[in-house]
Order: structure tokens, then sequence, then C-alpha cells
């Protein structure tokens, strides 16, 4: 009897399945999902070989003071860091009294209350403060970034796919939306006050190019500002911030793969030893 | 329990001796995991995959008791609260990534321990209730870690609520009602968030209390083996301690270190970078997907797309819960008198099937609904459900099994080369 009702229930089962794949085949073969410009012209973001990839990666410090300096200069008007502090500075590499110059000179101040009249009011930075928001609230970022917020960039390498990868390629690569685009997809012609970002998911992008010409920051140890070179730093910078514990990780990490790898080559022993005698 | 030549515990020790009058605790553990519990010789690598099990659920236990003195649960500042155990915390991102991680490596054990239950016919006469508790553990573990998943209050966690919620709104008349007093909303919010908090921290207890039934009821039986076969007598076993733990020693150690590599090189691989972005509940992400080890449900879910009598999305949410609930009859679906799939020709050719199946559901349920994939979904789920309640009841009752050795022992000794009747009797 259970049989029974197992076989009724599995063929009932089978059969909405097989009808709801009929109606799929029927469908995709009347309406063939039509081609999408999102599809064909995306481009996934090439290795950029941060020396902080793979099981041996460490920070090169330098690369992620530049990266903090075109961070400070270029992207800090827009795009917000809320999840990082100033203090964190010193772990890649500044002493403790550039810490707080950069904090007291940073363009935009903290927020706070006038202490005798209890008004809204902004002071100085100070080491142990997160980075100040650039806008006062989503409404205020809308309306001077013609209707989009720029995202804050804390976590910006981990909340997208090859992240490190994908702001480096992002920012290096706005061009001219293809002829063969519009000619296959004249719809999908990007809009005005967008920009053809083939990085991009969906390929138009209201970011303006942040990297305009070579040159645009003045590094202080000599390397060329080359467009590449500051969006290399700048990804290294935001691999950095998004995971700041990085080098301890893999360090941690070392240390309990070799304990492992003893403590499973005495496992084995004691196994094989106390086994010795008995077939199995 | 289990077998007359089981070794009986007898503390020489007079504070040993004093504490077994007054609180046998340490005979029960002797009794359950000691050298009082005998387990067949050849026990195979996957039967360390319950002990595995129990280890995740202590690592998750752990690690999640300190999260949780961190965390905050609130949707205001919930995902702040996370960002602040990645970078304040002492240790805290190996915390964060411990419990992460360990989710993923708790239910991939698990998924490796059911389908040697499958395999090897664990599922049936005598250890029926073995199993049965063994499916209520396994739906308890989805529903934590559905809860848990919500918590970091990512985008990710934040439609994931939203979708499987929403499944309760498929239910006829009192569907959409029973969602809002669920989520204690309209959409999921901190009324949500904090119930599934504290259930996230309730329910790995009730994990942990079915565990001592599920180990009880298998004690009662005692451990199936690969042949299947009822253990005869005494040279068929050994006891649990040290043999067995030695081997789930090695097990133990191996675990650790795909945990290790993961946790250390590679946290975010088997997470979403969606659910590194705040729950916006404005802002619908192009693909929504769960976790790893739901996609193969979440693909049945999907493959319904057709309405019959009933509207396409109340079938899915029925098969989807349907999938799971049916391991429920999975003892009384199959009537074959042989356990092991070993002596079973035709039958481990389906479960392979269903293995490669299963696979094939998980990439359907990642990835993007074309025609094509939505297509391969639809066969796979098909097949899915065949697989359970039509070819393994007929399988069962019309298949030839091979011979079955005659003891434990004789299979063992058949392995090293020669088996007699002989033999067997001197193994002993």
């Amino acid at each position: 009897m259970a049989r029974l009702i197992s076989l009724v229930i599995g063929a009932g089962f089978v059969f909405v399945l097989a009808l709801a794949l009929f109606f799929t085949a029927k469908d995709a073969i009347q309406n063939p999902a039509p081609e999408s410009a999102e599809h064909e012209f995306h481009l996934h973001p090439e290795d950029i070989h941060l020396s902080s990839a793979g099981f041996f990666g460490k920070f090169d410090r330098q690369q992620l003071q530049r990266g903090f300096q075109v961070y400070k200069e270029v992207c800090a008007a827009c795009h917000s860091l809320k999840y990082v502090s100033f203090r964190d500075l010193e772990h890649i590499g500044y002493s403790e009294a550039e810490v707080k110059a950069i904090a007291n000179q940073w363009v935009i101040e903290q927020p706070t209350v006038n202490p005798e009249t209890g008004e809204a009011a902004t002071r100085k930075n100070l080491p142990s403060d997160r980075f100040p928001l650039p806008f006062a609230n989503d409404i205020a970022a809308r309306a001077a970034n013609n209707n989009a917020i720029p995202p804050d960039l804390s976590l910006m390498t981990k909340a997208r796919h090859d992240g490190s990868n994908y702001v480096h390629a992002l920012i290096t690569g706005y061009r001219n939306q293809p002829a063969e685009l519009i000619e296959k997809f004249p719809g999908a012609k990007t809009p005005p006050g967008l920009h053809y970002n083939p990085y991009f998911a969906n390929l138009n992008i209201a970011m303006p190019p942040p990297l305009t010409s070579d040159g645009q920051v003045t590094y202080s140890d000599g390397t060329k500002a080359t467009k590449d070179q500051m969006a290399r730093d700048v990804a290294a910078f935001l691999t950095w911030t998004a995971e700041p514990n990085l080098e301890a990780r893999h360090a941690a990490g070392f240390a309990a793969v070799i304990f492992l790898l003893i403590f499973v080559y005495l496992a084995w022993g004691a196994y094989q030893n106390v086994w010795r005698d008995i077939k199995h | 329990m289990s077998f007359p030549w089981a070794k009986h515990y007898e503390p020489k020790q007079p504070l040993m001796r004093w504490l077994d009058e007054k609180l046998p605790m340490p005979r029960l553990v002797y009794n359950a995991i000691g050298a009082g519990y005998p387990v067949p010789r050849n026990l195979n690598y996957f039967w360390n995959f319950g002990v595995l099990a129990g280890a995740a659920l202590v690592i998750q236990i752990v690690t999640g008791v300190v999260l949780a003195m961190h965390y905050a649960a609130n949707a205001g500042v919930a995902f702040g609260s996370v960002e602040s155990i990645m970078r304040d915390v002492n240790a805290g991102w190996f915390l964060r990534y411990a419990h992460a991680n360990g989710a993923s490596m708790f239910l991939a054990v698990v998924y490796i321990h059911i389908g040697r239950g499958l395999y090897y016919g664990s599922y049936k006469a005598p250890r029926e209730m073995v199993w049965l508790l063994g499916v209520v553990i396994f739906l308890l573990m989805m529903a934590t870690a559905f809860m848990g998943y919500v918590l970091p209050w990512g985008q990710m966690s934040f439609w994931g609520a939203q979708v499987i919620t929403g499944f309760f709104s498929a239910i006829p008349l009192v569907g959409e009602t029973i969602r809002v007093w669920l989520l204690g909303g309209f959409a999921p919010d901190n009324a949500a968030l904090n119930r599934f908090f504290s259930l996230h921290y309730l329910l790995p207890f009730v994990i942990a209390g079915v565990i001592i039934l599920h180990i009880w009821a298998l004690h009662i039986p005692g451990s199936n083996n690969p042949t299947g076969v009822d253990v005869k007598g005494e040279q068929d076993t050994v006891p649990f301690h040290p043999y067995y733990t030695a081997k789930d020693g090695v097990g133990v150690g191996v675990f650790f270190l795909v945990f290790a590599l993961l946790i250390f090189f590679s946290p975010n691989l088997l997470g979403h970078p969606d659910n590194y972005i705040e729950a916006n509940p404005l802002s619908t992400p192009a693909h929504i997907v769960p976790e790893w080890y739901f996609l193969p449900f979440y693909a049945i879910l999907k493959s319904f797309t057709a309405d019959f009598i009933l509207p396409a999305k109340l079938w899915g949410v029925v098969a989807m819960f349907g999938s799971i609930l049916l391991l429920f009859f999975l003892p009384w679906l199959d009537s074959s008198p042989v356990r092991s799939a070993n002596y079973r020709p035709t039958y481990r050719w389906f479960l392979l099937v269903l293995l490669i199946d299963v696979l094939v559901l998980g990439y359907v349920g990642g990835a993007e609904a074309t025609a094509r994939n939505v297509m391969i979904g639809q066969i796979a789920a098909a097949y899915y459900f065949a697989h359970f309640l039509i070819i393994l009841p007929l399988v069962s009752a019309a298949e030839k099994p091979r011979p079955l050795p005659n003891s434990i022992t004789e299979a063992v000794l058949a392995k090293h080369g020669g088996t007699s009747p002989a033999q067997t009797a001197m193994a002993g």
C-alpha cells in the first residue's frame, strides 16, 4: 500500500515536471530569449597580480600609501570609507604623528554638536574617528551625483566578484561605446549622463571617469603616476580596507596548516599502530 | 546496550568508583564511545563523518556563542556590528570566518554522512529510528543555517529572507497572513531579524538534544557496516576505543586541515559578494541565490513553472519541502532485504545517477534561469522524485542481489585473500 501511494505521488511530480518542461521548451522555441548587450559586451576584469593575492600574499605598504593618496585626492570627494578609522592607517606604515596630521587636515570634518549651544557643528578629525561621510545623507548624495549614490568603498573589493581586479578594470575601462554594439542593439545606446564601461554589470555607469590623465596625483616616492598605476594602487588600497587582517590571517594559516599536517601524520601513525593486528 | 560481549566498565580508582556510584557519567561515556561499545571491524572512512558532524556542531556553538557577545541584532546596526567584529574584536575575523565556513563544513560533512547512509542502507531495519532522527537533525540544521545567514544583514541575507519566507505565501487563503505573522511585518525588518537571532541561538541546542537521541537509537542495534551484514559474533567487532577513536583522529585531522585552508586562505570562497553590501529593501540583487548547500532544493523549487490544478509556485514549494520529507519514508519504500548497495548490482547504478543528479540540481540552482538551465533542472528534478518514489520501490522488489558474505569477518578475510569457513572460524 505504502509503495502504491509512493508510485502515485512520484508519478504526479514527474507528470507536473514533464508538463513544465514541455511548456518551457515550447516557450523557448516560440519566443527565443533575445540577445542582450550586457551579455555580449560585458568583459571580465584581467588579473593585476596584487602582492596580497595568493597563499603567500602580503601587502606592499608603499603601494597602499600610494593608493591611499589616490583615494584621498580623487575618490574621497564622493565615496565614503565608513568602516575604516584614521588610526587604521598606522597599519599601512604611517606613523602616529602622520596619522594625526592626516586626520587633522582632512577636508571634510566630523559632525558633532556645539558643546555650549547644542547646535549642529563640525570639528577636526581625530585618529580615532572613522573617515567622515562626504554627503550628509543619501538624498544629498543623489542630488549631487545625477541621482546615483556613490557606494561606500570600505568593502568594495569583497562586495564584487573578483573585487580587486574589478576595481582596477572598472577605473581604467571607460571607452567609447563600440560601433558594433549600437549597430546590433540600437536601443542600448548609453543614455546621456551615463558612461560606457564594459566592466560594469549593465555597461553604463553613472560615475564619470575618475582618472582622466597621467600625473593626476603626484607620488612622493617617485613612482610614475600613470592612469593604470593609480588604478592598481587604489585597488590595492581598497583590498586592504576590505580585509585589513589579511596578513595576520595568512600567517595564522601557515601555523595552523603545519600544525595540522604534523597532527594528521601522528594520528595516522597511531591509527596504524592500534590496528596493526586486526585485519579490516 | 548492544552485544553480550561488550566490555563492562569497572573503575579501579576509588574516586572513579565513588563517582560511578553517585553519578555514572563515565560509565555512560564508556558505553557510548569508549571500550564498552563494540563496533564492526570493517568500517571504512565514510564512517568518520558522524563524529565529524559532531565536531562541526561543537565548533559552531563555541564560535557562535562568542560572536553573539559582539553581534547586535538590530536592523540598523547589525551589518556594522559584523564589520566591527571583523576589524576591532580580537581575532574577530577568525571567529566569524570560522563560523561562516563552519556552517559549510557542517553541511558538507552531513551530506556525506547522509550519502553513506543511502549507499550502505543504514536507514533500513533495525535502524529506522536512527534515520528518522537524522532527517529531523537535517531539517533543524537547514533552518538554523538559513536564519544564521540572515543575521549579517547584507543584501543576500535580506533578499534570501524575503524569498524563503515568501514560500509561506504560496499556501492558499491564509498564506500571506502566515508570512506576515512569521516575519512580524510586511517585509523582513527588525522584528524578523530579532526572532531569527533568538531561534538561531536556540536551535543548535535542540540539534544537540536530537543528536543524543540519534546516538542512543544507534546504540540499540549498533553500527551498520560496509557489507550491511549483521554482526554475528565477537570476532566481527572491535571496541570503539581505541580502534575507532584512533581512526576518527585521522579523520578529524583531515577535516580541520580542509577547514583551515578555507578559513585562512579563501574565507569568502563559498559566500556571495552581495552579502558585503548592507541590506537595502529598495534594491533587488540581479540574482538572488541561497548558500551552496541549499542550491539543489532551490533548483527543485524553480523547476515547477507550469500551473496544473495548483499554481506553479505552490507546486514548487510543496515539491521542495517534499524532496526532504520523502526521506522520512525511505525505510519503507525500500523493500530489499539487502542493506549495502555493494551487493545490489542494479540499485547502485541508480544511486550513482542520483549523486550526479543532485550535483546537476546544485549547478542549476545557482545558475542563471535561461531556458536551457530551467529545462535541465526540470529533468533533474523529475529524476530526483522518480528515484525515491518510483525507481527505488520497483528496483528493490525486482532486483536479484549478489550473494552476501556469511559474516563481516569472512568478508574481511576475503579482501585479504582467500576465504574458507575454516579461516572464518580461526579469525575469532
